[in-house]
């Protein structure tokens, strides 16, 4: 990494290393034990690291002058292997946690084995790790291309990168410590919060610069998406995790909201983490893999120009959705309800263009596994939109809400739309930055693809028959007005239907193993950089 | 960078007409963008995309016209069918009770004894009684009342409080050694201070009374244990009613009766906790408990339906 940086550049970034380790110093002085202490020592141990690989290349030659004028591929290669790691993390915790919901006397006697830890290392993994590492690489690629600029910027990348890797491993280790605010998807403690907050704004930063360099008249519409993801989190992570720490050495904090709001702030900060982080960003990994893979052009421009404001419009508004029935205000829940059915049209706009722009491909889709990837993410985007709208609807809620159906949708969306859209573009970018014409094996990208499609549909078919089940099992009564079941004997009906998560679950686990042998193996049979990387100027000019 | 707006200049159109590239596949022409090879398609905007949208918004004006929709700074619109979640919910649960208020109320007082011989009033209420058992007691006492290790089998008959559907009902209404002011209380007192050697002479000497016949009165244990227990335990162990010490000569045991559990409870003492229920279900329910959990004890035959 440090080679592709000026001398001048080396200096700047051992400077924020050494920063970083005086940040941690601080953290374990400050705090002396506990969660935060812990935290610093990591800090302490990558700021040292980064220190000793910028050392090693310190004197070694400066990179060539031209470099400007070619794209700047290596952070994008750091994020692919992030993304890596973190789905065999975020996907093995995942499918632990599923097995110790059918065999709950596995969890051993140690505190930070038990299933409430483990349950959000898991969610963060995938989510922040998994989905986050894939966004930022892919949104570097794009970016430059669609722009033909290189990023804006040497070091920042890679700040970007580290930065965030670093949140999300204070994050998940904090978890195993039991350290959490006890809001979904948003478990980090403030000093991670606030740190997840310097990165961002950089993150930010940097596309916008790089955009301002481009060569292009218009803004591709995948950029729009990756900036909608970029900047509506901001957001959504600044308000949700308003919080006060109890003293400034110690990972606790209350938050500011309290009551029926922080119950309104945290799902309307959880549900458009669904919409900008799990949807927006990997439309925009969609709208420039699919046409980039299939050879085809993307099919209405107009409606992925509609489809994109009509999701960043009715979004926002969807959240109380998943607080039917609650202290919430009615005429709150009514507005979830009408804005979530009335998002289903954008949504389905744009899985529908992804389709169609298919058409005069399908042969490319049969053959190609990758771009199969990518065709089934569209199908389930789809699908669990149309799924995420109709639960939305009240009096279905009532039978659907606090079951395993929940789960089940979460599920079709993420295994389904967003790990299969990754891994498409993973398959996409591998073998084109190692300067290949395909992955060491497509043999192996056939067998991930179907078991990845086998877990997934098992998967969200045992969660659709659990769900349903629990639903009518709780609300059914007897002719005489008594409960027809028990809550345990609704538990002990979930037993097949948890096997088969379990199930589902460990075959997309080994089909991301597949991956992440096959993509070592590419880039161990590397020859060279990507082809395209001289930046083309406009012939115009 | 070049931000003209012409269509002649743009990359892929002619330079004369503007007019750009046509997609050989579909017959569209292009929009003429060109990005790293991806191009669009200018296809006109779907109609259907229209009325999905039209009739979505459709069905939201007619929501926010019936239902409470839109807030209206300290007000919000009201929806002409009135509907206010609270009474809702509120009404809901009314109509689920008055199902069951016929056969249930009889529950909420009256003599224990003569509502269980009503046959036809059994035969509705314990399938509810069996929910109720197991969605509040399962936890502790398991799904058909067997018990586990520290909590006691209330399906076996042996009674440690009162042995008739009046005293399980107190049982279950205060609890025992709970936070109610009138819970039953139980404390089996640790013998920490007690010679190692005697306690292992009463754990030996316990550990044989159950079912045997003859009392054992030749062995150490029996001496200590007339001194130090038989005050809650009663004599040779057969229990006392009156302290919640459970007889130590039959079958039932709460924690285990063999020797290295008769040390343990004799060095660090044993005070059980049943909660009390009084303030979460109501009377009747705690009636309707009791029976159903005398019931559990009783041969099959007997009282059964
Ligand atoms: C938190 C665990 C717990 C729950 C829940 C619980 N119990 Fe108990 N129960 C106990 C324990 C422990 C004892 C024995 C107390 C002792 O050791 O003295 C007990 C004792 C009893 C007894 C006395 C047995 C005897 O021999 O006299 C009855 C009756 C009883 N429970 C009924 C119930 C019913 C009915 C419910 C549900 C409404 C219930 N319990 C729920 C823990 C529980
Ligand atoms: C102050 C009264 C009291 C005295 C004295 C007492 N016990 Fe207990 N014992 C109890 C009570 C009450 C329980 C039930 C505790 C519970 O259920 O939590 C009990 C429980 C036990 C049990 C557990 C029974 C089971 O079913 O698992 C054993 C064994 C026992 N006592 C033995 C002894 C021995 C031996 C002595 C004499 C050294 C003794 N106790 C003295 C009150 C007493």
């Amino acid at each position: 990494m440090a080679d592709t940086l000026s001398l001048f550049e080396r200096r700047f970034a051992l400077l924020l290393s050494i920063l970083l380790a005086a940040m941690g110093m601080t953290m374990v002085a400050a705090a002396r034990h506990g969660v935060m202490a812990v935290h610093g020592f990591i800090t302490i141990a990558l700021g040292v690291g980064l220190v000793l690989a910028l050392g090693r290349v310190y004197y070694s030659a400066p990179p060539v002058a031209e470099r400007a004028g070619r794209f700047y591929d290596a952070p994008t290669r750091l994020g692919i292997a992030m993304t890596l790691i973190w789905a065999i993390i975020g996907m093995g915790a995942g499918v632990w946690v599923s097995a110790l919901l059918y065999w709950p006397d596995a969890t051993p006697a140690v505190p930070w084995t038990s299933f409430g830890r483990l349950r959000p290392v898991h969610t963060t993994g995938i989510i922040f790790g998994f989905g986050g590492n894939a966004l930022i690489a892919t949104s570097f690629h794009v970016l430059q291309r669609t722009s033909r600029a290189r990023l804006a910027g040497s070091v920042s990348p890679w700040f970007v990168l580290i930065g965030y890797n670093l949140f999300c491993v204070w994050a998940v280790t904090g978890y195993l410590m039991g350290s959490t605010q006890s809001k979904e998807y948003a478990e980090a403690e403030w000093y991670a919060d606030l740190w997840l907050v310097v990165v961002w704004v950089t993150y930010f930063v940097l596309y916008m610069r790089t955009l301002a360099r481009r060569e292009e008249p218009h803004i591709y519409v995948a950029n729009w998406y990756y900036l909608a993801f970029i900047l509506v989190v901001a957001m959504l992570h600044i308000v949700n995790n308003l919080a006060l720490p109890l003293r400034l050495n110690a990972a606790e904090s209350l938050p500011v909201w309290s009551g029926v709001q922080d119950a309104m702030v945290q799902w309307w900060y959880g549900h458009n983490a669904v919409a900008f982080f799990l949807t927006a960003g990997f439309l925009g990994m969609l709208y420039y893999f699919l046409p980039v893979r299939s050879g085809r052009p993307i099919w209405s421009y107009r409606l992925s120009i509609v489809s994109f404001w009509g999701i960043t419009f009715f979004y926002i508004w969807v959240g109380s959705h998943h607080l039917h029935y609650t202290a919430l205000p009615y005429w709150v829940q009514t507005l979830g309800m009408t804005f979530s059915v009335m998002l289903l049209v954008p949504s389905w706009a744009s899985a529908g263009n992804a389709i169609a722009t298919l058409n005069g491909a399908w042969n490319k889709v049969r053959d190609d596994a990758t771009l199969r990837f990518m065709f089934v993410a569209a199908v389930f985007y789809g699908l669990s939109t149309f799924e995420g709208s109709f639960l939305a609807i009240r009096p279905v809620n009532s039978l659907s809400h606090y079951t395993d159906w929940t789960v089940g949708h979460v599920h079709s969306g993420t295994l389904g739309w967003v790990a299969m859209i990754v891994f498409g573009a993973i398959y996409t970018l591998v073998p084109q930055l190692s300067g290949r014409e395909t992955m060491a094996s497509s043999r192996a990208v056939e067998w991930h693809f179907w078991l990845a499609v086998a877990g997934t549909l098992i998967y969200v078919v045992a969660m659709w028959n659990a769900g349903i089940t629990q639903g009518l099992m709780w609300r059914a009564y007897n002719e005489n007005g008594a409960l027809s079941y028990s809550f345990v004997q609704s538990v002990e009906k979930m037993a097949p239907y948890y096997l088969l998560r379990t199930i589902g679950g460990a075959l997309f686990l080994a089909g991301a193993v597949i991956c992440v042998l096959n993509c070592r193996a590419t880039v161990l049979l590397a020859k060279g950089e990507a082809a395209d990387r001289p930046l083309v100027r406009q012939p115009a000019e | 960078m070049s931000d003209t707006t012409d269509p002649r200049k743009l990359p892929s159109a002619d330079p004369h007409t503007g007019n750009r590239r046509v997609d050989p596949i579909t017959g569209y022409d292009t929009t003429g963008h060109d990005w790293g090879g991806i191009t669009e398609l200018n296809t006109a905007f779907p109609k259907i995309v229209i009325w999905a949208l039209a009739l979505t918004f459709l069905y939201s004006l007619v929501a926010w016209i019936l239902l409470p929709a839109w807030p209206l700074g300290r007000d919000y619109t009201r929806g002409i069918l009135g509907l206010d979640q609270g009474e809702q919910a509120i009404e809901g649960l009314r109509e689920l009770t008055d199902d069951r208020l016929p056969w249930l109320s009889r529950f909420s007082d009256g003599d224990l004894r003569a509502l269980q011989s009503d046959a036809v009033l059994i035969r509705q209420a314990m399938p509810a009684a069996e929910r109720l058992f197991e969605d509040n007691c399962s936890a502790c006492h398991g799904a058909t009342g067997r018990g586990g290790p520290g909590f006691p089998v209330l399906a076996d008959g042996y009674w440690l409080w009162g042995d008739d559907p009046g005293g399980i009902a107190e049982t279950i209404r205060f609890g025992i050694n709970s936070d109610h002011a009138d819970a039953r209380i139980a404390e089996m007192p640790s013998f920490d201070w007690m010679a190692r050697a005697d306690r292992l002479a009463l754990a030996d000497y316990v550990a044989r009374l159950p079912g045997a016949g003859p009392v054992h009165s030749s062995l150490p244990g029996a001496a200590l244990f007339t001194e130090n227990c038989a005050a809650c335990h009663g004599d040779g162990g057969r229990g006392d009613l009156e302290a919640g010490a459970p007889s130590l000569t039959d079958d039932a045991v709460i924690y285990g009766q063999d020797r290295s559990t008769v040390m343990e409870t004799l060095s660090r003492g044993r005070r059980g906790v049943m909660p009390a229920w009084i303030d979460r279900l109501s009377a009747a329910e705690i009636n309707l408990l009791a029976i159903y959990v005398y019931r559990l004890g009783q041969p099959v035959g007997e009282g059964a339906q």
